[in-house]
C-alpha cells in the first residue's frame, strides 16, 4: 500500500469515527436547509399580489373582486423593476382603455393565477359594454429572482463546504501537531506534500458526499429544488472551492496551537464570511459596501458559481471566473500558510 | 561509528539546554544517556535525530548530517519520542500499519511487531483506550517497525510494569544481537547497568561521565554496606570488627561500611548474626547521585 493510500485511509477512519465531526459535517447543514428551506417556502394561504399602474374600469373591478392583493405602484418602470426582483409576480397597467399585464417569467404558478383572474375580469367587462372596449395584451418579464429553495440550496451547500474544508484541514493539522504526529512523520521518509494531498483528497471526498446528501434532500417534495440543466458543473467548482478553504484551514492551523483555539478561529472566519457572502440570504438588495466586501471573499464566488449552475441553468461561462478566483485564493493563502507553518508547538 | 557528535550546543532563549556535548556511539553499541529531569537528554537525542537545529557543533549520524531533514537517513533510523505520537482514533494495529506504510513495511510485519511487544490481543483497541504502558509499548513498536539500523528510544521503559520491562529488555537485546545500534534514555539506573555497553551521565546540559557502567561503579571506589537488623549487635562492637570502616544505625538497620567485605562477613558468621543480613555494594545509582547531587531539579 502506498503512503498516499494508507494516509488517506487513516484520515478517513479518523473522520468517520468522530461522531461530533460527522454531525457538524453532514447533519448540521441539513438543519439549516430545513429551517431556511421550509421557512421561505411556507408562505401560507396568502393572496397573490398584483401591482397596478394608472386607473380605469379594469383596475376598479379587480379591486372589487378581492381575489388579488392589489397594490398601486407609481410608475411602470418601478413596477417592472419590482417584478424583476421577484417582489411582485405581475404588474398591470391601465391607461386610456389599454390594459397591459406583465408577469415574472420564472414564477409561472403565481403568474398563472394572476392571468386567470385578470382575464376573467376583462372578459366580464367586455360582455357588459357592447363593443370590445378592452383588449388584454400580455407580456412576460425576464426576471432574475428565484424561488427561495433555488438560492437556499446552493448557498447553504457552499457554506457547509467552506465549513468542512476549513475545519477539516485546520483541526487535522493542529491535532497532528499537538499529538506530535507531525514531528514523527518528519522523521519518516515521506514527502510533506504527500501527507497534505492525501488529507486534501479526503476533504474533497467528504465535500462530494456532503453535496450529494444535501442536494438529494433538497430535491425531495417538501423542498422542491429544481436542478438546472448543467448542474454537474458544480463538481469542478466544488473541488476548487475546497482547495481554497483547505488552504484557509491550513492558515488557521499555522497560528493556533490547540484544537479549541483553532475551532474558534475557524468559526470567526467561516461564519462572518457566510453571512457576508449571501449564503443564507441573497445579497440582491444589499448595500453597496456589502457588495464590495463580499467580492473579496472566496465563499461569494463559490456561492455565485453554485447558484449559477445549480439553479439558474447557466453554463461553463458562469463558473470560469469563480474557479479562477478560488484558485487564486488557494495559491496566495497557501503561500502565506507555508511561510507561517511550524512542525511543532514551540 | 554510528554516531559522532562534537561540541553540540543548543539554547532555548537564555537556557543552555545542551552545552558543548561530544560523544561517539559505535555501530552495534547499546548506549544509554542518564540524567536528572531537565538535564538535556531529550534535546540531545532530538538534535542527533535531526528534529532540531543545533546552535553549534557537528553531528554525523551513519556518516550523514541529520540537519536539515535528510531523507537518505530517515529510513535507517527509528525514533520513539518521549511523548507518544499517534494518529487520531486508530486502533493499535492501524497505528502500526500506518506508521509502517510510511516506510513501505507490509501489514504482516506490522502484525508481527504487535506480537513482539505483547499487544496482539489489543490489536483492535483504539490507541486512546490503551493503558499508559500499553501505549508506550505501541510507541516502541512504531519506532522499530521498519527494522532501523539506529534506534533512538526516549525513556521507553517509563510506565512499564516489571514484566513488560523485562520483555522489552529481551526485545532490545535481540535487536542489538543483530548488530543494530541503540541509543536510549532512562531513569532506571539498574536497567541501564544491565543493558548498556556504555552510559553517559548528563546534568545541566553537560556530560559529566561516560564509560561502561562497571567502570563507572569501580571508579567510584565506594564502600560496600553490610546491613543487619538494628539491635543484633551494639554499634561500638560492630565498629570494632576488623575491616569495618564505619558503623551507623538509622532506626531500622545497622549499617557497616567496608572496603573488604570477606573478613567482615566471616566475623559476623562467627557471632551467629547472619539472619536477615544484606550486602549492598555500590551501583550506578551511587555514581549518579555522587555526580549529580541529591537536591531536586526543576
Ligand atoms: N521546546 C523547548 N523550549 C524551551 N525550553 C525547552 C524546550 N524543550 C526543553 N526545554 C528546556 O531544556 C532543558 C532540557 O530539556 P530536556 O527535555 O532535554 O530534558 P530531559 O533531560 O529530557 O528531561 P526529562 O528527564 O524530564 O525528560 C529543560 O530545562 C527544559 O525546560
Ligand atoms: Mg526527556
Amino acid at each position: 500500500m502506498t503512503v498516499f493510500t494508507s494516509l488517506s485511509i487513516a484520515a478517513i477512519k479518523g473522520f468517520v469515527r468522530d461522531r461530533v465531526g460527522l454531525f457538524f459535517t453532514f447533519f448540521f447543514p441539513l438543519m439549516f436547509l430545513i429551517i431556511f428551506g421550509l421557512l421561505f417556502t411556507d408562505n401560507g394561504p396568502k393572496q397573490t399580489k398584483l401591482g397596478v399602474v394608472g386607473d380605469g374600469p379594469v383596475i376598479t373591478a379587480l379591486r372589487k373582486a378581492e381575489a388579488l392583493n392589489v397594490t398601486t405602484v407609481d410608475s411602470v418602470d418601478a413596477a417592472v423593476d419590482q417584478v424583476r426582483k421577484g417582489d411582485l409576480p405581475a404588474v398591470l397597467t391601465e391607461r386610456d382603455g389599454a390594459v397591459e399585464l406583465r408577469f415574472a417569467a420564472s414564477d409561472r404558478v403565481r403568474a398563472g393565477t394572476v392571468q386567470g383572474i385578470v382575464g376573467n375580469v376583462v372578459n366580464q367587462l367586455n360582455l357588459a359594454g357592447q363593443p370590445v372596449r378592452f383588449h388584454l395584451a400580455q407580456q412576460p418579464v425576464e426576471d432574475t429572482s428565484l424561488k427561495p429553495i433555488q438560492f437556499v440550496t446552493p448557498g447553504i451547500l457552499s457554506w457547509s463546504l467552506a465549513s468542512s474544508g476549513v475545519f477539516g484541514a485546520a483541526l487535522t493539522i493542529v491535532s497532528w501537531r499537538r499529538k506530535q504526529v507531525l514531528r514523527r512523520m518528519r522523521l519518516a521518509p515521506v514527502n510533506p506534500l504527500t501527507v497534505l494531498s492525501s488529507r486534501l483528497l479526503v476533504s474533497v471526498g467528504i465535500g462530494v458526499v456532503q453535496a450529494i446528501i444535501f442536494i438529494g434532500l433538497a430535491l425531495t417534495p417538501p423542498f422542491g429544488l429544481k436542478l438546472a440543466g448543467q448542474w454537474w458543473l458544480a463538481a469542478p467548482l466544488l473541488v476548487t472551492g475546497l482547495l481554497a478553504f483547505f488552504a484557509i484551514g491550513m492558515l488557521a492551523a499555522s497560528f493556533t496551537k490547540t484544537e479549541e483555539a483553532t475551532a474558534a478561529v475557524a468559526n470567526l472566519i467561516v461564519l462572518p464570511m457566510a453571512f457576508l457572502s449571501g449564503t443564507f440570504f441573497p445579497l440582491d438588495n444589499a448595500p453597496r459596501w456589502l457588495e464590495i466586501v463580499s467580492k473579496c471573499l472566496p465563499l461569494r464566488y463559490l456561492n455565485d458559481g453554485m447558484t449559477a449552475v445549480l439553479s439558474r441553468g447557466q453554463g461553463v461561462e458562469a463558473i470560469v471566473t469563480p474557479m479562477l478566483v478560488l484558485l487564486g485564493f488557494t495559491v496566495v493563502v497557501s503561500a502565506i500558510a507555508a511561510k507561517l507553518f511550524t512542525w511543532e508547538d514551540s | 561509528m554510528a554516531i559522532s557528535v562534537r561540541g553540540l550546543t543548543k539554547r532555548y532563549g537564555d537556557l543552555l539546554a545542551v552545552d558543548d556535548v561530544s560523544f561517539e556511539v559505535a555501530e552495534g553499541e547499546f548506549f544509554g544517556i542518564l540524567g536528572p529531569n531537565g538535564a538535556g537528554k531529550t534535546t540531545t537525542l532530538e538534535l542527533v535525530e535531526g528534529l532540531r537545529e543545533p546552535d553549534a557543533g557537528e553531528i554525523r549520524l551513519l556518516g550523514l548530517k541529520p540537519w536539515p531533514r535528510n531523507s537518505a537517513l530517515l529510513p535507517r533510523i527509528g525514533v520513539q519520542l518521549q511523548a507518544s505520537s499517534f494518529f487520531d482514533k486508530l486502533t493499535a494495529r492501524e497505528q502500526l500499519e500506518t506508521f509502517g506504510s510510511l516506510y513501505g513495511v507490509s501489514k504482516g510485519t506490522a502484525a508481527d511487531m504487535l506480537e513482539l511487544v505483547g499487544l496482539a490481543d489489543k490489536a483492535n483497541t483504539r490507541e486512546n483506550k490503551l493503558s499508559g504502558g500499553q501505549r508506550q509499548r505501541l510507541s516502541i513498536a512504531c519506532a522499530l517497525v521498519h527494522d532501523p539500523d539506529v534506534a533512538f528510544l526516549d525513556e521507553p521503559t517509563a510506565a512499564l510494569d516489571p514484566q513488560a520491562r523485562r520483555n522489552l529488555w529481551d526485545v532490545l537485546r535481540a535487536i542489538r544481537e543483530r548488530g543494530k545500534t541503540i541509543v536510549y534514555t532512562t531513569h532506571y539506573l539498574d536497567e541501564a547497568e544491565i543493558l548498556c555497553d556504555r552510559v553517559a551521565i548528563m546534568d545541566r546540559g553537560r556530560i559529566l561521565a561516560m564509560d561502561p557502567p562497571a567502570t563507572l561503579v569501580r571508579g567510584l571506589d565506594s564502600a560496600t554496606h553490610v546491613l543487619l537488623a538494628q539491635g543484633t549487635l551494639p554499634v561500638d562492637q560492630a565498629r570494632a570488627i576488623p575491616g569495618v570502616d564505619d558503623a551507623s544505625e538509622d532506626g531500622v538497620s545497622l549499617s557497616l561500611a567496608t572496603h573488604d567485605p570477606g573478613p567482615v562477613l566471616a566475623a559476623l558468621a562467627e557471632r551467629g548474626t547472619l539472619d536477615g543480613l544484606q550486602v549492598r555494594s555500590a551501583t550506578l545509582e551511587d555514581v549518579f547521585l555522587n555526580l549529580t547531587g541529591r537536591e531536586y531539579r526543576a
